[in-house]
């Protein structure tokens, strides 16, 4: 169902008659620890529709954007990572709220019914997640002495993503949510820049605290580099990564810093995801003390 | 106060038949490799024996092996079965107990009360721990039928070889995978007597190969292109070199790597308690611990009389002869591991800390250093940052329970850190705020078969022992 910013769009390239009233089209930046700034390089890229009509121009992040969204992760973990586990699914459940409230809009971006609802429906499924995977995932330890021994996952840090670029926006939920749901806060990289910058806006007025899931547009093969051999970025998700030369070099350059790498890998988005993408970025902690009177 | 002396009192030899030459364990036999290479004991530098190299022929063939044994037998046996296999071995194990800790003390150098204490009971217990969940795979939570890999290679150090294999082992064969295992170049000799006990035990042609060599053996397994796992422990180094060689393939990787744990005491700690902690955190196995409490942070206020009772209790380590039962420290593994701890040492000193050691005499022949501590050591030394797998100690000082977190963290390596104070709310917010795998309050060096260990950050990914331990060896 093309939109009346669509159809003004393609008047106005068509060079055809001014229409009563001017659309007011959406200026797409990238997300960076809460703000919604262009790119500092100030380059932009043409998008078009599925018609082939251009759309917008959206920002096109440098590796200095991909620089300023780690440190903004960085800055976000302390606090993240610390809030409950009750807090975390309550914030993540609130943006299943606003993304269902703002499902028109993806709509309007040709975004299919059946996966607006899978994604809502992913969102729910690990806001529940928040305060289980402790429970799930660590434990009590029967060592063998007189020992309170106990494993408990803790996030891994800051991760990079490289989000699938179908379906858009499940493929962008679906590889966000898992990692902030374990208290680790993100940077996708995303080559659907509406979809992407669209649930930015959902983010944003979601109580998602600024920081904790950042989106650059643009170019995988440009900026994965940068953020596979960042030092302060802990792990990386190349699971939506379609190009194999790309993904082995992302995952060569991640070695150097001994980062928790998912590897590319056929995904059928609408199935249940396992536990697999929390756990992938999750770390155990084993704490011993003596017991005694 | 008039001390008593210790009269030597050594453990005897004679339990341990050390034959002149060994094979490589390759489908159930000893058999030839492509070379051969020296291997001594590094307390007086004695030729032990001679022990094959393998080639890269040799491991492919000791891959091939593993990979029939996988497909025709280990595989497909009931995990019931495999179980029995594995409970044998932990019993064989126990039986054999004080053959392989003379024998991992005359390899090593290690402290027989060590070997004898530590790290032949672990070996033990982990295969009996692991032996119970062949079976009961479906219950460990990693989905109703979870599957092996298929063939793991594993490459294990020097430090503690009996159990770190039992610690690769035991859970890959629980898992229903075959192995290959390399142990390291400088401490082959407890993995053949356990390829011995393999044989005893009537395990299954295949199902374990031993090749020894150095790091160029290691290198073929590792890059093996029908292994589908690799299990390695070792120097973060070569962890960031197997990281890069197994970019792009499917083989599942667990590293366990370097560290600089840090062992933090509060002014409300237990003193000698903490001295006592202090001194098993990082003189424990000579320091050759990945885990090692090698970064002291105290708080100032106690800093000084903690010192002095911890000089005084170092003062009392005895170091010698690995077969004395006395013996607190025992030889250092190699020369080549004594000239990396020599350097980083005069690094210290040069860099401006204060360096001290007891009154100590060394055995002339073999290798051996000191209990060292550095007092008056900066985050920016290089001794506080560089994991120097000996025994020595960098002590720092802190303020307040922020500063300590804040210096405990400053790392790339995230392994183990250690808390000392009386106060138990302060206990748990320390250790939540701590980045390391495993965490031990008011104890050290504790580990179980039961209990996960492994890094965050550098120290590696993935975890061993417990049932998180087995995640490492099933395909989800």
């Amino acid at each position: 169902m093309p939109s009346k910013k669509d159809a003004a769009a393609a008047r106005t390239t068509t060079g055809a008659a001014a229409p009563a009233r001017l659309a007011v089209r959406k200026t797409y930046k990238l997300f960076i620890g809460g703000a919604f700034p262009r790119s500092e390089s100030g380059r932009t890229y043409v998008v078009a529709d599925s018609k082939g009509q251009f759309v917008a121009n959206a920002a096109q992040a440098s590796r200095k954007d991909a620089r300023d969204a780690v440190l903004a992760a960085r800055a976000a973990f302390g606090k993240w990572s610390g809030a409950t586990a009750y807090n975390k699914g309550q914030v993540i459940y609130r943006v299943a709220e606003m993304l269902e409230g703002r499902r028109g809009e993806f709509a309007a971006l040709e975004v299919p019914e059946s996966e607006l609802d899978e994604a809502i429906d992913r969102l729910v499924w690990y806001a529940g997640w928040t305060d289980k995977i402790a429970q799930v995932a660590g434990g009590a330890n029967p060592v063998a002495g007189p020992y309170f021994n106990i494993s408990s996952p803790e996030p891994s840090g800051v991760v990079a993503v490289v989000a699938p670029s179908s379906p858009a926006l499940l493929g962008l939920v679906s590889v966000i949510a898992p990692v902030i749901a374990t208290g680790n806060t993100v940077i996708v990289i995303s080559d659907a820049p509406r979809v992407a910058i669209t649930l930015a806006e959902v983010l944003a007025t979601s109580d998602v605290p600024g920081g904790v899931v950042n989106i650059l547009t643009g170019s995988a093969a440009e900026m994965g580099p940068w953020l596979a051999s960042h030092s302060d970025v802990n792990g990386l998700d190349l699971t939506g990564v379609a190009d194999a030369k790309l993904a082995l070099e992302l995952e060569q350059a991640a070695a150097e810093t001994l980062k928790r790498v998912r590897r590319p890998a056929a995904v059928d988005w609408s199935a249940d995801p396992g536990l697999a993408p929390m756990t992938a970025y999750l770390e155990t902690k084993t704490v011993w003390h003596p017991k005694g009177l | 106060m008039s001390r008593f002396e210790y009269a030597p009192a050594p453990e005897s030899r004679s339990i341990v038949k050390l034959q002149p030459s060994y094979g490589l364990f390759i489908n159930g036999e000893f058999t030839d490799g492509a070379g051969s290479f020296k291997t001594i004991s590094p307390a007086s530098e004695e030729v032990l024996a001679e022990v094959a190299e393998a080639s890269s022929a040799d491991v492919d063939r000791a891959v091939q092996a593993a990979r029939r044994a996988y497909e025709d037998v280990w595989g497909p046996m009931p995990g019931r079965e495999r179980a029995k296999y594995l409970f044998r071995i932990a019993r064989i194990i126990a039986e054999r107990s004080r053959e392989l800790a003379v024998l991992e003390s005359l390899n090593n150098g290690k402290p027989i009360k060590e070997s004898r204490d530590v790290d032949v009971p672990l070996s033990a217990a982990h295969f009996f721990y692991y032996a119970g969940w062949a079976d009961k795979l479906p219950y460990a939570g990693f989905g109703a039928d979870p599957r092996p890999l298929g063939v793991a290679g594993q490459v294990i150090p020097w430090n503690f070889p009996l159990l770190m294999l039992a610690w690769k082992i035991a859970p890959a064969l629980a898992a229903g995978n075959t192995v290959v295992l390399k142990p390291a170049e400088t401490t082959p000799l407890s993995a053949l007597l356990f390829a011995e006990i393999c044989q005893q035990a009537e395990l299954p042609p295949g199902v374990v190969n031993i090749v020894t060599g150095a790091g160029e053996t290691g290198a073929a397994l590792v890059n093996h292109p029908d292994v589908d796992k690799v299990a390695f422990t070792g120097s973060t180094e070569v962890g960031r070199i197997i990281a890069r060689a197994v970019a792009g393939t499917k083989k599942k990787v667990t590293l366990e790597l370097g560290g600089k744990a840090a062992n933090i005491v509060f002014d409300d700690a237990a003193i000698d308690q903490a001295v006592e902690g202090i001194v098993n955190g990082i003189f424990f196995n000579q320091g050759h611990v990945c885990c090692a409490g090698s970064r002291l942070l105290v708080q100032e206020s106690v800093a000084d009389q903690l010192l002095e009772s911890l000089k005084r209790r170092m003062a009392t380590l005895r170091v010698g002869d690995p077969l004395d039962k006395n013996t607190d420290i025992g030889a250092i593994n190699s020369a080549e591991q004594l000239s990396r701890i020599k350097a980083l040492a005069e690094i210290g000193a040069s860099e401006g800390a204060e360096r001290w050691s007891p009154a100590c005499e060394l055995p002339e022949r073999g290798f051996w250093f000191a209990p060292t501590i550095f007092t008056g050591v900066s985050q920016a030394h290089r001794i506080a940052r560089e994991e120097i797998f000996g025994p020595v100690l960098s002590v720092l000082t802190f303020r307040t329970p922020a500063e300590a977190v804040e210096k405990a963290n400053n790392t790339p390596y995230g392994l183990s850190a250690g808390i000392w104070s009386e106060k138990g709310s302060r206990i748990l917010a320390i250790a939540d705020q701590l980045r390391a795998g495993v965490v031990w309050a008011n104890t050290f060096n504790k580990f179980d078969p039961t209990s996960p260990f492994g890094g965050y950050k550098e120290s590696g990914y993935g975890r061993e022992g417990g049932r998180h331990g087995l995640e490492a060896y099933l395909a989800q």
